[in-house]
């Protein structure tokens, strides 16, 4: 009989290896899929995970996995902040929705003029417009206490309906012949994220890795990221200690807001272009499997950012090369966390040969 | 504007569809909530419902095989959360989130041969006699056997946590797991058995939606209604007959919404659509001043040997 022994403290040792423990059954748990939809299955990994980096159209992929890496990395560095101190942000797709809805609606009144400081300009409206639809939560979770896992979740809803109303409405192009959908950033100079569009770097980029650092300076560094630290661990000492959990929740989820709200701007200015009904591609959901998969550590976030975006990538290919219908990818994504929090439970207990429970 | 179209007794009646998946999810999750167990999964439990009862109804040409396919299907996947949170200990907000994206994916993958199919019609059941009240009777017993399943499923749990040992027990391990562990109650089994419960339940209310009241197949169809049937529990403080009068009310709103689109009300049609998430905001907010009534070992893990 198996037996599970908790650990006094977390294993450093499994905290490192589980991730990689969980990309290799996924990877085995998916090939058994991939088999059952009648593709090779080795083909099928190697599709995914290796033409993406070192094929032939190399090349051309590989600016990709920057483009989709980005927004993930931007709206998960958010997320882990409030991960490790219990506050549930699940809701970044809306704020990622209404980030781009505010910061293009910025954009779109300057249009036509030509101006330097209209981008910056869009950037804070993103932020500020993510960082508001991530108060609504906040306040009603420091006010009356509300759950602030539902209410974001009910709030992706709303945004997409208002995502719809704006591309029919508001921002259609005027000049668009009817159809839904805003004019085209890129084709607005003053209004544009990419820096070298190429190499797939825009200024979503830069902002995903400076998120990064900041984060990785604020966890170790600083009163606050202990303060988070402490409350995800332990929050009756942090209590004891003074930490105002009040305070915790606006900051952890205003923040996650205001990274989803940019990471929505930069997309919709850069790669994807436009407001458009269905410009958001769930990248706000996927994040929640890239910050766990990065252990809510702010460099696992960007490895497994960039791992997430290959199989965006290698997904596609798939899809067009093989056949795989894009909803084994997503299935693929799932199984990942499924398999993340499976093998989690090396890092806290001990798996002990032991003789039959009593109770 | 025509609001004269909206016919009361055929509004009423569509309510009471619109409202028993809803009472289905949150009936279910009522159950697994009280044996203190958050399964935030409840709508990718019910999406994969709704496609396996679909697939199976079709090919079988039974919509009843169908629904017991959809409850089957919703109890294997909880099984998953089952796993995850009671062997292997993992995080329940996580792991349920983890279940939600899941089933997505799942149904996407195993719907995208079922999209525009037709399923079998699924038979009314009206009661003899009963159904033949004016007003009465084509509002409340004139619909399909379901909908009569959900409300005895609702009068069974509310009679088994009240008055039943085994619900004393349930209820004992969702207040205080080392208590009723101390006590000899086997406190993981119970809570898997809850938790099977609540997918079995979630699978049947997705299939209500993809066999009755849609009905077809269409990627992400239950667009959130899982998300409110777990607002839902936290509406009616954990109380069944209390998620029977909110699943009337929500399915009120979607219901009337929906009238008032087609009735061709100014306001725009997104608007409208955002009523039903709106108003759970609101409700959540109004009943979270009173969290009494939550189980007090909601969420928590039970590890025997710690």
């Amino acid at each position: 009989m198996l037996k599970l022994e908790k650990r006094p403290q977390p294993s450093q040792f499994w905290t490192y290896l589980t991730p990689l423990l969980a990309v290799a059954l996924t990877m085995i748990a998916g090939g058994v899929l991939f088999a059952f939809l009648g593709k090779d299955p080795i083909v099928a990994i190697k599709t995914i995970f290796w033409d993406p980096l070192f094929s032939e159209f190399a090349f051309y992929y590989r600016p990709q996995l920057l483009v989709k890496g980005a927004p993930l990395v931007l709206i998960a560095i958010g997320l882990s902040l409030g991960f490790r101190a219990g506050i549930w942000n699940i809701g970044a797709e809306g704020q990622y929705i209404i980030g781009a809805i505010t910061g293009a609606g910025v954009g779109l009144a300057f249009y036509p003029m030509e101006a330097w400081y209209i981008f910056p300009l869009m950037v804070i409206a993103g932020a500020l417009g993510g960082w508001a639809w991530s108060m609504i939560p906040a306040l009603l979770k420091v006010k009356f206490g509300t759950n602030e896992i539902l209410v974001s979740l009910m709030l992706v809803y709303v945004a997409e309906q208002l995502l719809a109303s704006m591309s029919l409405g508001l921002l259609k192009n005027p000049e668009g012949f009817g159809f839904p959908g805003s004019r085209n950033l890129n084709d607005y100079a003053s209004a544009n994220s990419w820096i070298h569009q190429n190499a797939g770097m825009h200024w979503g980029v830069v902002a995903a890795f400076i998120a990064v650092i900041f984060a990785y300076v604020l966890l170790n560094r600083h009163m606050l990221g202990f303060q988070i630290r402490l409350t995800g661990e332990a929050p009756r000492a942090a209590r004891f200690a003074g930490v105002n959990p009040n305070r915790l929740i606006l900051i952890c989820l205003g923040t996650s807001g205001a990274l989803a709200g940019m990471a929505g701007l930069f997309e919709v200015s850069g790669p994807s272009g436009q407001i458009s009904i269905d410009f958001n591609a769930g990248y706000g959901f996927t994040a929640i499997i890239v910050a766990f998969l990065g252990r809510l550590n702010p460099i696992g976030i960007l490895l497994a950012g960039a791992l997430m975006a290959l199989t965006y990538i290698g997904g596609d290919i798939a899809q067009s090369k093989l056949g795989l219908p894009s909803a084994a990818i997503q299935l693929f994504q799932g199984m990942l966390l499924f398999f993340l929090l499976a093998v989690d439970m090396l890092t806290n207990f001990r798996i002990r040969l032991g003789q039959k429970e009593v109770a | 504007m025509d609001l004269s179209s909206i016919n009361p007794i055929l509004l009423l009646a569509s309510l009471i569809v619109a409202a028993t998946p809803l009472l289905l999810a949150a009936i279910g999750e009522l159950v697994v909530e009280k044996a203190g167990v958050l399964n935030l999964g409840v709508e990718g439990m019910m999406i994969t419902g709704a496609i396996c009862g679909f697939a199976i109804a079709v090919n079988t040409g039974s919509p009843v095989v169908g629904l017991i396919a959809a409850a089957g299907g919703g109890a294997v996947l909880s099984l998953l959360f089952a796993l995850l949170t009671q062997f292997a200990m993992a995080n329940q907000v996580a792991s349920g989130l983890s279940l939600t994206l899941f089933g997505l994916g799942l149904s996407a993958l195993i719907g995208q041969d079922y999209q525009g199919v037709k399923p079998p019609a699924f038979p009314k059941g009206d009661i003899p006699v009963l159904s033949d009240i004016p007003v009465l009777g084509p509002i409340l017993f004139s619909q399909d056997f379901v909908v009569y399943l959900a409300f005895f499923l609702t009068l069974g749990v509310w009679v088994m946590l009240k008055y039943s040992r085994a619900g004393l027990i349930l209820r004992a391990v969702g207040e205080n797991h080392d208590a009723a562990h101390a006590l000899g109650y086997k406190v993981v089994r119970i809570r898997v058995l809850a938790i099977l419960f609540g997918g079995a339940c979630a699978g049947l209310g997705g299939a209500y939606i993809s066999l009755i009241r849609v009905p077809q197949w269409t990627e992400g169809m239950t667009a959130g209604i899982g998300w409110i049937a777990l607002a839902l529990v936290v509406f009616a403080s954990w109380k069944p007959w209390r998620v029977l009068l909110g699943a009337c009310l929500f399915g009120g709103v979607s219901v009337l919404q929906l009238n008032l689109q087609a009735a061709g009300v100014a306001i725009p049609v997104e608007y409208l659509a955002m009523s039903p998430y709106l108003i759970t905001i609101i409700v959540l907010v109004i009943m979270s001043a009173d969290r009494s009534r939550a189980p007090a070992s909601l969420g928590k893990g039970f590890h025997a040997g710690s």
